[in-house]
């Protein structure tokens, strides 16, 4: 009785608050005001229906909280599965495969889409070295796709590069812009970091736009050449497919390189920043230099996506470097769990290709898409994969391992 | 036997041109804003779209084939636009309707221009687009933006005997671009002074600050290069800090929006706008279908939207094929009577017999001025 | 009336010919001053929501702007409503405000509930994941619910007579806005500092953990902050499309931001920090596009967030946080 009553005063309150948006239609160029009532049955009803299930959810994921921090060993499913080397071999050889031969199958506006997300992937790992690894709060990353693109485009309307050139270049630009990005932000902690990184995101895109003398402003820069195979022309299709290979390939490197990064003592050096900087600094890691480094490889990536993208699109402008850019690149680091590879590849299929085939529901397409980020964050806020820190099990005797001597 | 011969050779010749027509459809894709903030300029090109196309599919087609549209919305977002032109080309668009803004078009246009399909639109005005070259598939039913630029300016120094203009715009494509030409235009012809050339960012809290700086260079006139939002807000702001200024204005203001957005303070503003053919019958006939299919007025560009698929239906008639340097050739060849008047296509793309007028808010409607 | 010369020749809309111009042109000096206080109270006004909900639970509201926008239109929908009525144009902008206040508190309360309460453990950056989700959650909600295009607002302040002489600068509608800002800032800080709830709420900004051990009710103290925070965030909407003439689904966005470098110049964190850092933001922008160029104006305000946060992080109200090892 009591659920029935919390659920009815839920369903009033919904009506209530979304009375006048939701039942009232004024256009008051035409002066006319139009009632719409069903819409507060609508509502009613269902927010009556989904407060229970929301209940529902909500105990299920205290449940869960509470398991986990007693501290029992019950990892999940997925996670199981992630851990048998046998399995997830095969399954990347699968999934490698799968990625190798589907151009050929699928029309160009599809290869298209999946184009998007490698570049999206390339964008996730990038900023998951320095948000995810090295724990840094940062929202401009947008800013640096934009430095790489731009890098391209620009290089090629002054002085004639082409793409395989302007791809490295392009990197090293963005690697240098976020070097330098770094050194005055060293001091900065937590949220300071990221309001700033955001406050330079903005600066970047702004002075794009504003100077056009150097950038073309908001007309952007355009007939940006596609990548060349030794001089052959390739139709649209067939460029498209080109592209689609340079970016898998681009992908599968950086995954690879990303793994290398948080084995190695540069990774793990990132890392112990994330957990805890003073101690980092009391064992001698050189703070300054760790953070830059973080900052320079997340963005080199960055770059390299950029150029790609310049070159798949032939034609950029800033507003596609906008916050939302940054903010979306960033959830996908965030709703993957941070630190973990596959997450982010998740992630970035989560939010790149589910408005694309969400297409189907046209006009609710972004609400849902809204609605399940913030779903996604309340329900499972440490992401899909979250990140495991390496455990090591000791096998010494002299550890008895009922007194919790394992890691 | 001769007429035996020439019923082979008419077989034949049928039987060449359905498999050069390929499909069982004629597809035409229409590609611009039909959501978010400029859909209320794309949308009308749609329903343009859709009566032609009723109509010539009730009459046979064309050619016996009948018009299939293919819809794509990309909100005048560059990134979109390709994505949209790559869809309708893999979807077997042989022609395209579109796009509605410039930057869109412009994005677009190198994917078009490669994959040779012929477009036009009713809308873009970017000079650039018809005169670089660069893009030979391109065609358009609207004059460009220079040519507005240079009535606006000749408007202002001879009919206003405007001395001190400052030119505005949004920061955007289409804005700067009219601004730009404004401002080269008032410079060459030397008789006024260009006292401030600023761009405005769209969407900012209050413009307060740059009218009073307009009111600080002591400029007669404004100049905006831009859309109807800000261009209300802009009126607004200028009236209620009681600057005394004409404000002129491009197509992207002439709009009945414009006026009942802005209200009271829209009247007495000068905007530029294409012809008004309202008077041919074509026009009146098109303009009447529309409401009686969709209940509603035409929009913008409708007049010009309508031409374009006359044209477009028309070359492709004209052509009996849909291969592109066939329909180009007859877009450029053969006149076509349309809702903006009897039309071809020059070598660079542009309509010949189409230009701007000018027009001023009288008493809550914009009025044409000879 | 003793008015100086140069007022009242631009009274009568004439533009003087030759302007005195001494060593600073002080009537255009003013302008830019007045449009920017009326600018930086709006500013403010949001500005304090950010900031109060930072103080509390250390989350940056990307949402918040969205409320401002829900408060327009809310606003928006009764002064229709009311218009087509009949009800005289000073009631009608009191009536809208007020509903729109109490709607927009009710927004902010339930979002606080639903996508920010149960992530008060999960760190930093799943709540800002969230805030952003919820951000374009209501950017969308309105475009169904309502529409995606402009609509205007209908002007509700009439021109107040007193204000004859200086309307050009200053008008009645600018005038409104000032004033009630002030009024509206006035009254919070009088609440927290005098109220008991103030006085739990300083005390939960302070130390959450310390505060719910004295016998706070945390829960009830962030609802409250949110509330607040909201309606003044509502009331800022209605003044600036009663201002501007017009509203749109995506005016939040760029305010929001806006704002939210004024809390951080300020302090974030510090009520009075907003208050200041909101005028200051709005000042300094009004006086960068009056004597350099509104080109860049936005860049401008995002370099001086830069490079205050490099050089002085906690703002101008805030005191430097002392960090524990």
């Amino acid at each position: 009785m009591n659920e029935l009553k919390k659920s009815i005063l839920v369903s009033l309150w919904f009506m209530f608050l979304t009375f006048p948006l939701m039942v009232i239609r004024v256009n008051t160029i035409d002066q006319t005001v139009v009632w719409r009532w069903e819409n507060m049955a609508l509502i009613g009803i269902g927010s009556f229906v989904l407060s229970f299930v929301w209940r529902w959810a909500m105990r299920r994921k205290e449940a869960g909280d509470a398991v986990a921090a007693s501290g029992e060993k019950k990892s999940s499913k997925v996670a199981e599965w992630a851990n048998n080397p046998a399995l997830t071999n095969t399954f990347r050889a699968i999934f490698l495969l799968g990625f190798l031969v589907t151009p050929w199958l699928v029309t160009t506006y599809q290869t298209n889409i999946l184009i998007s997300f490698l570049l999206y992937v390339v964008l996730g790992l990038g900023l998951n070295v320095i948000v995810g690894v090295a724990g840094l709060l940062f929202l401009g990353h947008a800013a640096f796709y934009a430095i790489g693109a731009y890098s391209y485009a620009l290089l090629n309307q002054y002085f004639g590069l082409g793409f395989w050139v302007a791809l490295p270049i392009g990197g090293v630009i963005a690697a240098l812009a976020g070097i330098a990005l770094a050194f005055p932000v060293l001091r900065l902690r937590g949220d300071y970091l990221a309001i700033v990184t955001l406050g330079f995101g903005e600066i970047v895109r702004l002075v794009l736009e504003n100077w056009s003398d150097l950038t073309g402003g908001p007309s952007g820069v355009s007939n940006i050449p596609r990548p060349g195979l030794f001089d052959i022309k390739l139709s649209v299709a067939d460029a498209n497919i080109y592209i689609y290979y340079i970016v898998l390939a681009l992908a599968i490197i950086t995954i690879i390189a990303v793994t290398r990064l948080k084995d190695s003592r540069i990774g793990r050096a990132l890392q112990a920043l994330r957990e805890d900087e003073i101690a980092c600094e009391a064992m001698g890691i050189d703070r300054v230099g760790v953070k830059v480094m973080a900052f320079g490889l997340g963005t080199a990536w960055a770059g390299f996506a950029g150029v790609i993208f310049a070159a798949k699109t032939t034609f950029i402008n800033p507003a596609s470097f906008t916050f939302f850019e940054s903010a979306i690149i960033l959830s996908i680091v965030v709703l993957g769990g941070m630190g973990s590879n596959l997450g982010v590849i998740l992630g970035s299929a989560f939010l790149v290709l589910l408005p694309e085939y969400l297409r189907a529901f046209s006009e609710y397409r972004m609400i849902l898409f809204a609605t399940a980020m913030v779903l996604m964050m309340v329900f499972r806020p440490q992401g899909l994969i979250p990140a495991k820190g390496r455990s090591y099990t000791v096998d010494d005797p002299d550890l008895n391992p009922a007194n919790g001597g394992g890691n | 036997m001769k007429r035996f011969s020439g019923l082979v050779i008419a077989a034949c010749l049928t039987l060449l041109t359905s498999t050069a027509f390929g499909a069982d459809t004629v597809k035409i894709g229409v590609a611009g804003a039909h959501t978010g903030d400029l859909a209320s300029y794309g949308l009308p090109t749609v329903n343009a779209a859709k009566l032609v196309a009723k109509d010539v599919n009730a009459k046979g087609g064309i050619d016996g084939k009948q018009i299939e549209l293919l819809i794509q919305d990309e909100e005048c977002k560059p990134e979109k636009a390709t994505n949209a032109a790559t869809k309708l080309i893999s979807d077997g668009a042989v022609v395209v309707l579109g796009h509605i803004c410039s930057g869109a078009t412009k994005a677009a246009l190198p994917i078009y221009t490669e994959a040779k399909i012929v477009t036009i639109s009713p809308s873009a005005t970017n000079p650039e687009l018809t005169q670089s070259g660069q893009y030979p598939t391109f065609f358009r039913t609207i004059a460009s933006d220079d040519a507005q630029a240079k009535l606006g300016v000749d408007f202002a120094i001879g009919k206003l005997a405007a001395k001190k203009i400052a030119v505005l715009h949004d920061k955007g494509d289409y804005g700067k671009g009219y601004a730009e030409y404004a401002q080269k235009f008032i410079q060459d012809g030397g008789q006024a002074e260009v006292v401030l050339f600023e761009g405005v960012t769209p969407g900012a809290v209050d413009y307060s600050a740059v009218v009073q700086k307009v009111r600080q260079t002591g400029a007669d006139t404004v100049m905006f290069g831009g859309y109807h939002p800000e261009a209300s807000k802009i009126v607004s702001q200028l009236k209620k800090k009681r600057v005394k200024v004409n404000f002129i204005s491009d197509d992207g203001v002439k709009d009945d929006t414009f006026i009942k957005v802005a209200g009271a303070d829209a009247e007495d503003v000068y905007a530029s706008g294409p012809q008004d053919v309202s008077g041919l019958e074509m026009n009146k006939a098109a303009k009447a279908a529309h409401v009686a299919e969709f209940g509603t007025e035409a929009g913008a560009f409708f007049d010009a939207a309508y031409a374009a698929m006359q044209a477009l239906v028309n070359a492709i008639d004209k052509a009996d094929s849909t291969d592109s340097d066939k329909i180009m050739n007859a877009l450029r060849t053969e006149n076509v009577d349309t809702t903006v008047g009897t039309i071809k296509f020059d070598a660079r793309g542009d309509a010949e017999g189409v230009g701007f007028s000018m027009y001023q808010v009288q008493g809550g409607q914009y009025v044409e001025l000879k | 009336m003793a008015c100086p010369s140069v007022l009242s020749t631009v009274r009568q809309g004439a533009v003087p010919s030759r302007r005195r111009r001494g060593i600073m042109d002080w009537q255009y000096f003013t302008e830019l001053f007045l449009g920017g206080l009326t600018r930086g109270s709006i500013y403010a006004l949001i500005a304090i929501g950010y900031t109060m909900v930072y103080g509390i639970i250390e989350l940056i509201n990307f949402a918040h702007g969205e409320v401002y926008m829900l408060g327009a239109f809310v606003g928006l929908i009764i002064a229709g409503v009311l218009g087509i009525m009949g009800f005289p144009a000073p009631a009608i902008l009191v009536i809208a405000a007020v509903v729109a206040i109490i709607y927009c508190a009710g927004y902010g309360y339930t979002m606080e509930k639903i996508a920010y309460k149960p992530l008060r453990g999960a760190g930093r950056l799943s709540p800002l994941i969230s805030a952003i989700g919820m951000s374009l959650f209501l950017q969308n909600y309105i475009i169904l619910a309502q529409t995606s295009d402009f609509l205007p607002f209908p002007r509700l302040i009439p021109d107040f007579d007193f204000l004859e002489p200086i309307a050009h600068v200053f008008g009645s509608s600018d005038f409104v806005i000032v004033v009630t800002s002030a009024l509206f800032m006035a009254g919070l800080t009088a609440f927290i500092k005098y109220t008991k709830m103030g006085k739990a709420m300083r005390a939960t900004a302070q130390n959450r953990k310390m505060a719910m051990l004295l016998g706070v009710d945390s829960d009830k103290v962030i609802s409250i902050t949110f509330i607040l925070g909201s309606s003044l965030a509502a009331l800022g909407g209605v003044l600036i499309a009663s201002h501007v003439g017009m509203v749109n689904f995506a005016i939040g966005f760029l305010a929001g931001i806006k704002a939210f470098t004024a809390a951080v110049l300020g302090g974030i964190g510090s009520i009075p920090g907003a208050m200041l850092g909101g005028l200051f933001l709005g000042l300094s922008e009004s006086f960068a596009t009056g004597y350099i160029s509104s080109d860049y104006e936005d860049v401008f305000a995002f370099t001086l967030l830069v490079v205050f946060l490099i050089f002085r992080p906690s703002g101008i109200m805030g005191k430097a946080k002392v960090e524990k090892v």
